[in-house]
Parts: structure tokens; C-alpha cells; sequence
């Protein structure tokens, strides 16, 4: 377990804790974009770079390191806010703030390090896109691949393959819900959902007839979990419904 | 046959150097890229044919062998003939028969095929006589150019698998790490590591699985040294990942080629085929009981692969994109099992090491910086080509020795070492020893070993923006110093270039560069701002001309260089008339050309084709001030 020191502050955290996960036990906050817990950390954003100290090292040696995937080990020192760390994240956000100059959450990180206004050439076209990677990688992790990002450097983008409708998107939507500045849009009812030039029909709850979830992720969540496709049809309204009566039944039994 | 034993390998040896021997004669007939662009091939059959029309293959023992390449492309398509050791150069078809009758069978030299030097005009017939050649010491390209790539037992004969069955059969995995460790071997592929302590942290490594694996991804601009030795000795690259795989433990490799080098995909294809046959790869390794085994993989055409977990992510079929290293891929690389990466060169040398022994390796070099190098030497040089040798080789005796110096004479004005990510190298430095160490300090880097020269007409800001372009477009994408700054950066140097560039843009190419440096993923983002601040470092006062005086010293970026015909110089060729790609040139044969300003795009085009050095170049800003 190994014990290490985040601005000061010692704190121990469990074996294959990230630098991140130190910074949160000791109460520090340290910003990120493209960090979700769940998903393997990516380290794209460079927003939650700190500076880092191992016993050794001369004591004014530092080394930059991203605390979202970098290890916590033992008896090392960790400075999240050091001139050039924040330097660093200010470099960061003032590039995406030219690209992305409309974006509230951008806006908003860039204010809170000092930037009203970007100094580079903003965006002629500008994106609310900060190719996080988030929505690519919840789509790989529940086992879908539907979309990626295509072409390198300046051109690089989030897509499906040849930029026409998905054929593996289950219309889940979990990409629109883990993007943090909304930019995959989508429209959904009880009766069809639309994303990515697709639209789904809805799984219905036979009782209530409100939709949780489309067919087609109600099959694929079915195959992948081995639960009855029949589960997925219940809306939580139904769910409530019979679990109340559940817990009726047993009170009259006793 | 599949060798068995040291006493099979050596009968092989023994053999294939008999044959060697009974080729009392040799055209050897460079085959590598270049030479073949420039119709090697036709030339080689052209040999064949004529030597068996003659009967002389029988009579004379005289054997036409197509090589690997010589490292003298600009001059192919080369042929060396042994023993005399002559060299000719610019070979045609045609010349063959003549060839043929005069110098292999008369041992007379044909002048006019013989080398001449640019620097004093004189012609040199012995190849290593020439410059270019005699200053060099190959270790990696130690057979390239004297064997068929396509022939193992070729190779053998001059050694190859030599160091292998030293390894295999006198050497424990252990003593082979001492021995690499002893030779100082640093990773050729741009960093510098040291090749014993990445192999001693794999080996320590627990994993399933152990991999050992070959970067051939050479992307920069300029580079060509590991596609000749692929293409050229593939057999050195072999045996030193076969050494490799048993200094770790491992059983399974990969050479991941770009795909844009088909010639180097076929050979090694050749190689690893031939090599499995002779029992020297696969399973039971010369009958020592060790398996091992590679596959090729090929690239997919991005620079970025050859980053060395971008590299491995591509081998794993996934996006080509680096990921943080913080755990070393000795430790979790390929399949997050232990991983050994090297590149091309130092695969290539690990043979000789084993084979001479690590102090004859470290005996060549500098401190900390042991060994050969090999470097391609292009740009405004007079002898382009690759080159190898020693650590510690001063720049100038590279450029101007081995070179033969700027083209046309001109003045030298910056080396840029190091691919993209390396850095300028101004004339004050020339007498720098090249090694890992002393480039760094320099600002640039040693990288893949391109050396690219540039002569006065080299406009400095204009050579960083051409290394940012370059970058911009390969660059990932997945982090955002390196994708959104690179973008920046580019904008910014159009700015200077069109004569738009204020003293805030110096202020935030510097600050941008050092976010790029500090903030980046991986190499190819923090490194990516050394051309700009190598440049701004010791041509300053270029950046500061575009921006004061809205002037380029150089004479190169187009929107602030107008172009005039000195009269008194002009002798009225009409030469710049016909190079005019815009009309905006008059004038008539013999009499005094003019050059219309409100139609000249400043394309440059009469500047290098003026016969008589009549054109020059001002500031255009000056057109402005003059109607003011």
C-alpha cells in the first residue's frame, strides 16, 4: 500500500491507485477533461499533469507526469500546483479554447486559469468537440466499437467507419451521455431514438408501455450478459411497481 | 538442411567461404533503392549476360553479384569490381560490353566511368580511396554492398551468424548481457538507451510471454540508413534479434517494416525463409535446443508508429497511438507482457559485438557514446549518401571531408540533425563531435541520423515551418499539446513568413513550445518544438528581420522577397525568359532581361537556372517604399 504526500498532505492508498486517486484521498483537487472511473485512463487531455518527486532525485528534480494514469508509489511527492504545472494546464486550456472557443465547460476551466480569451487563431469552424476520446472509449468498453476517431493530427475526428450510420451502434447512448460538452446529438421518445444517422426502435414495456432502451441493446446486453432479453423490457416505473408489490407480499406474510 | 551442431555450422561456414573464394572475380552491382531507380537492374542483367556469352563465369572464375546498397546513391547506378577494387559510377546497359572487354578482362580503368571529385576534379578509380568511402568504419553496414542480400550463404561467408553461434554455443544469456553491456551499445534508434539495461529489465520482467521486436518504421524526412540495411544485410538484423531473444528469454519477434519500403519487406521475407531452412531461426536454434521465430508486420503508413508503443499498439491490430510509458514495455510492452523494441541499426550491430567482443565496440566512440553510427548525409552537400562512423566524428569532417562540402561552393549555413524533432546546428558548432550527448547540448538531437545540410539560401524560419508542417500532418491527434499546438504554431510561422509576424508571436511561439515540451504525450510532441527552438536560438535575428523589416535575409519566403537582374551581370542568354513560369520576364536574346515586379510570384525559378549569378533577391517591402 503504497504512502506518499500530495501537496503536503501523506495519504496511503491501495495497491495500483493512479497518482489521480492519491490526489482525491488527500483532498486535492486536480482538473481533468478525458478521465472517467470505469474507463482505462487515457491520458489525452494533459490537463491533470502534476509534478512529480521520487526519493533519489535531487530536491529540486521534477518530473511532469499525467496523475490520471500514472502509479501512486511509495514515497514519492506529488505537487499539483506548481508554476509550471499550471502553466502547463493553462497552455492546454487556451489551445482548446481556440478550438472550441463556443464551448461553456472549456469557457469556464480556461476562466478559472486566468484565460478570458484565447491567444491563438481561434476556430474558424468552431467545435464543441474536444476529442477526449471518452465516447469511443465507453463505446469499446461495453463491447460495441461503433464509432472511433478517424484521420491524425488537425484532422482528427470522432466518427462511425466511412462516416455513414453505424451498423454496430445499439443506440445505447452511452457516447452522448459520457461526453462532457454534449456535442453527440441524438433525439429519443418511447417510440424510436435517433443517433449517429440511425434510428432505433424502442424496447416498450409491455405494462406500461414506456421505453428504456432500444431492441437491438436490449439483444446485445441479453448475449453479452446472459440475462434475459425479457429483463431489459421492464421501465423503472414497472421496476418500482414490482418491487413495492414484492415487499407488500412479504410484509403480509409475516 | 537444418544445422545441428557448432561442427555443421562451421562445414556450412566453411563451405560458403570456398565458394566465396572461387570467385576470382567479382562485379558486384549495387541493387539497393536507389540504384535501381536509376536502372541498376538492367545493368546487373546486362553483366550477367554478356559474362556468360563470353564463357567467362568457367573460365575465369568472374561472378556478377547484385549487392545491397553502397551508400553513394546520388552517383548510381554503381559497380565495384573485385579484387582490382575500382569503382564505376552513372553505369549504363551500354557501357557493359565495353566494360567487360576493357576492364575485367584488359584491367584497364575507363575514365570517364570513374569517380570524380567535386571538390578538386580530379578522378579516383579505387573505391576506398574515394572520400567518401575512406573515412567511413561500418559496423552495422559492415557487409552491405559485398554480399546478396538474397543469398544467406553469402552472408555467411562474410561472417554472419558468427556472433550467433558464439552466443548459442559459448555463451550464457547472462554472459551476452555482460558482453553488450561491456560494448556501451546505446538504442540507434534516437534515444540512446542503453541496449543492456532495456534486455536486463526484460529478462527480469515476469510475464507469459517475452517479445522481441524490430523497428523498421524509419518515417523522417531524409532517413534511409535501417531501409539499406534491411534491404542490404538483412542477416545482421536477424542474427541480432535472434542474440537478443536468447539475452531474454524470449521466443517470439516481430519486424514491424514500413510499407513503403517493398524492396527491405522481400529481402528480410528472403532472409527469414532461408534462415528457418539452415535451422538458424524457428525451432531448436542450431541444434541448441532454443526456439525463436519472427514475423514481419507491415506499417501503415504513419510516422507516428514508429513511437515505440504506438509501434506496439499498430502490432496488436489496434489505432497506431502512443500511450504514457510510465510503466516500461520491458515490463508491459506487446500484449502487456515484457518487450524488448530496438531499432534496425542496433539489431545490425549486436552480431559484431558478440562476434569481435564488447570492448572492441567500446573502443571506438566517445565516453559515453560508444560505437559507429550510421547517418544519411543529404541536403546541399556535394556527396549525399549514408555513411557510417565512429562516435565523436566532427560535423565538419562529415560536411566537408566525407561531403566534399557545399554544393556549388556556396556558404554552409545550418545542419539539421535528427529527423523533424532534431534541431539546427549553425556553423559556429561545425566542429562539434557528433554523439548522443553533444547534440542534445546543441539543441538537436541524434535521432534517426539524417543529417540534412543547408547552404545561404536557406531561410531559417521557412526550414522550422517546413519541419512543423511535417509534424502537424503526423501527428496523432491524441493529446492536445502536440495536435491543437502543433496547429498553432503553424499558424503563427505562416504569419511570420507572410511578413505578418509581430514581437508577440516570438513571445508565444515561445511559450507555446515550451507547453508543447512539458505537456506532451510522448516523444513526438515534446521534441517537436526543437526545430523551432534550435532555430531561434542561433538565427534569431531572421525571425527578427521577418518581423522588424519584414525582410527574409535568406531570400526564400516568397511574400517578402522580390527578385531584379543586376545589369551589368546579364548577358542576355534568355535563359530566366524560358523559366518564367508567369510571363514576367522581358527581354530579347542578347541584350539586358527585366524582370516585371507587379507579374513576378517570386517563385525563384530564373534565380537557379541564371547561368551567370545575374539574378539577386531584396526585400519586397522596398518596391513599396520606392512608389511611397
Amino acid at each position: 500500500m503504497p504512502s506518499l504526500t500530495v501537496d503536503g498532505t501523506r495519504v496511503a492508498v491501495p495497491d495500483g491507485a493512479t497518482l489521480l486517486d492519491a490526489a482525491r484521498t488527500a483532498g486535492v483537487h486536480v482538473p481533468t477533461l478525458c478521465h472517467f472511473d470505469g474507463l482505462e485512463p487515457w491520458g489525452g487531455c494533459r490537463l491533470c499533469v502534476v509534478d512529480l518527486w521520487r526519493p533519489g532525485w535531487d530536491p529540486d528534480w521534477f518530473k511532469m507526469v499525467t496523475a490520471c494514469n500514472h502509479p501512486a508509489e511509495d514515497g514519492v511527492k506529488v505537487f499539483t500546483a506548481t508554476e509550471r504545472v499550471l502553466e502547463t494546464r493553462a497552455v492546454v486550456l487556451d489551445l482548446l479554447l481556440a478550438r472550441c472557443p463556443e464551448t461553456p465547460l472549456i469557457q469556464r476551466l480556461a476562466r478559472e486559469h486566468g484565460i478570458e480569451r484565447t491567444s491563438y487563431t481561434p476556430n474558424p469552424e468552431p467545435t464543441d468537440c474536444i476529442l477526449c476520446g471518452l465516447c469511443t472509449r465507453v463505446c469499446d468498453h461495453i463491447g460495441v466499437s461503433a464509432i472511433a476517431s478517424v484521420d491524425r493530427g488537425a484532422g482528427r475526428e470522432i466518427a462511425p467507419p466511412f462516416h455513414e450510420a453505424p451498423p454496430d451502434c445499439v443506440g445505447c447512448l452511452a457516447c452522448a451521455e459520457i461526453c462532457p460538452t454534449d456535442c453527440i446529438p441524438f433525439t429519443t421518445s418511447n417510440a424510436t431514438r435517433t443517433i449517429w444517422g440511425r434510428t432505433f426502435e424502442m424496447l416498450r414495456d409491455p405494462a406500461t408501455g414506456e421505453a428504456v432502451i432500444t431492441t437491438v441493446q436490449a439483444e446485445h446486453f441479453a448475449a453479452r450478459s446472459g440475462v434475459p432479453k425479457t429483463y431489459f423490457e421492464s421501465s423503472d416505473s414497472s421496476k418500482r411497481r414490482v418491487m413495492a408489490e414484492t415487499f407488500a407480499r412479504l410484509g403480509q406474510a409475516k | 538442411m537444418r544445422i545441428e551442431s557448432r561442427a555443421q555450422f562451421e562445414a556450412v561456414q566453411a563451405e560458403a567461404k570456398r565458394r566465396e573464394e572461387g570467385r576470382t572475380q567479382k562485379i558486384l552491382v549495387c541493387c539497393g533503392t536507389g540504384c535501381l531507380a536509376s536502372g541498376s537492374k538492367q545493368v546487373a542483367e546486362a553483366f550477367a549476360h554478356e559474362v556468360t556469352e563470353r564463357g567467362l563465369e568457367a573460365e575465369v572464375g568472374l561472378f556478377v553479384k547484385t549487392t545491397g546498397c553502397h551508400g553513394f546513391c546520388e552517383r548510381g547506378p554503381l559497380v565495384v569490381f573485385q579484387p582490382s577494387g575500382i569503382l564505376y559510377t552513372k553505369v549504363k546497359p551500354t557501357h557493359v560490353a565495353q566494360i567487360v572487354e576493357k576492364t575485367v578482362i584488359g584491367g584497364e580503368v575507363i575514365p570517364r566511368l570513374v569517380y570524380k571529385n567535386p571538390v578538386d576534379g580530379g578522378r579516383i578509380p579505387q573505391y576506398d580511396e574515394i572520400p567518401f568511402y575512406k573515412h567511413q568504419t561500418r559496423v552495422a553496414m559492415r557487409n552491405i554492398g559485398r554480399i546478396d542480400p538474397t543469398d544467406i550463404h553469402d552472408a555467411i561467408a562474410l561472417g554472419a551468424y558468427s556472433g550467433l553461434a558464439r552466443a548459442l554455443f559459448e555463451m550464457t544469456p547472462e554472459q551476452v548481457l555482460d558482453e553488450v553491456e561491456t560494448s556501451g551499445q546505446r538504442g540507434r534508434g534516437g534515444a540512446g538507451f542503453r541496449t543492456a539495461r532495456k534486455w536486463r529489465s526484460c529478462r527480469k520482467a515476469a510475464g507469459e510471454r517475452r517479445f522481441v521486436l524490430c523497428n523498421g518504421d524509419e518515417g523522417d524526412p531524409g532517413a534511409f540508413k535501417d531501409r539499406s540495411i534491411m534491404e542490404g544485410d538483412p542477416h545482421s538484423v536477424l542474427e541480432g534479434m535472434v542474440i537478443g531473444a536468447y539475452a531474454v528469454g524470449a521466443h517470439e519477434g516481430y519486424l514491424y517494416v514500413r510499407d513503403e519500403y517493398p524492396l527491405a519487406v522481400v529481402n528480410l521475407t528472403i532472409a527469414i525463409a532461408d534462415a528457418r531452412k539452415l535451422g538458424l531461426l524457428g525451432e531448436n536454434i542450431l541444434g541448441t535446443g532454443f526456439d525463436f521465430d519472427v514475423r514481419i508486420s507491415r506499417g501503415g503508413g504513419a510516422f507516428v508508429c514508429g513511437e515505440s508503443s504506438a509501434l506496439m499498439r499498430s502490432l496488436e491490430g489496434k489505432t497506431g497511438e502512443p500511450r504514457a510509458k510510465y510503466v516500461h514495455s520491458t515490463d508491459k510492452g506487446l500484449f502487456d507482457q515484457p518487450t524488448v523494441l530496438n531499432n534496425v541499426e542496433t539489431w545490425a550491430g549486436i552480431g559484431a559485438i558478440i562476434q569481435h567482443g564488447g570492448a572492441w565496440f567500446a573502443s571506438m566512440g566517445t565516453e559515453k557514446s560508444k560505437g559507429t553510427k550510421a547517418f544519411s548525409l543529404v541536403g546541399k552537400v556535394k556527396n549525399t549518401g549514408l555513411i557510417e562512423l565512429p562516435m565523436g566524428t566532427t560535423l565538419r569532417h562529415i560536411i566537408f571531408d566525407i561531403g566534399g562540402g557545399i554544393l556549388n561552393d556556396r556558404p554552409f549555413k545550418a545542419v539539421q540533425t535528427g529527423g523533424p524533432s532534431g534541431g539546427c546546428v549553425p556553423e559556429s558548432l561545425l566542429d562539434l563531435p557528433v554523439d548522443f550527448e553533444r547534440l542534445t547540448e546543441a539543441g538537436s538531437m541524434m535521432g534517426s541520423g539524417g543529417m540534412i545540410v543547408m547552404d545561404d539560401r536557406t531561410c531559417m524560419v521557412d526550414v522550422a515551418r517546413y519541419f512543423l508542417a511535417f509534424l502537424t500532418e503526423e501527428s496523432c491527434g491524441k493529446c492536445v499539446p502536440c495536435r491543437e499546438g502543433l496547429t498553432q504554431m503553424l499558424h503563427l510561422y505562416d504569419d511570420l513568413i507572410a511578413g505578418r509576424g509581430t514581437d508577440a508571436h516570438l513571445a508565444k511561439i515561445e511559450r507555446l513550445a515550451a507547453g508543447m515540451q512539458l505537456g506532451s504525450l510522448c516523444e513526438l510532441g515534446k521534441s517537436a518544438p526543437n526545430p523551432v527552438l534550435s532555430t531561434l536560438r542561433y538565427f534569431r535575428d531572421e525571425y527578427v528581420a521577418h518581423i522588424r523589416d519584414h525582410a527574409c535575409p535568406a531570400g526564400i519566403c516568397r511574400d517578402l522577397t522580390a527578385y531584379e537582374i543586376v545589369p551589368e551581370d546579364c548577358d542576355g542568354c534568355h535563359a530566366c525568359f524560358k523559366a518564367c513560369p508567369v510571363d514576367a520576364i522581358t527581354g530579347v536574346t542578347k541584350e539586358l532581361h527585366v524582370i516585371h515586379h507587379e507579374a513576378c510570384i517570386s517563385c525563384g525559378a530564373c534565380f537557379d537556372v541564371c547561368p551567370n549569378d545575374a539574378i539577386r533577391t531584396f526585400p519586397k517591402v522596398r518596391l513599396s517604399t520606392e512608389v511611397v
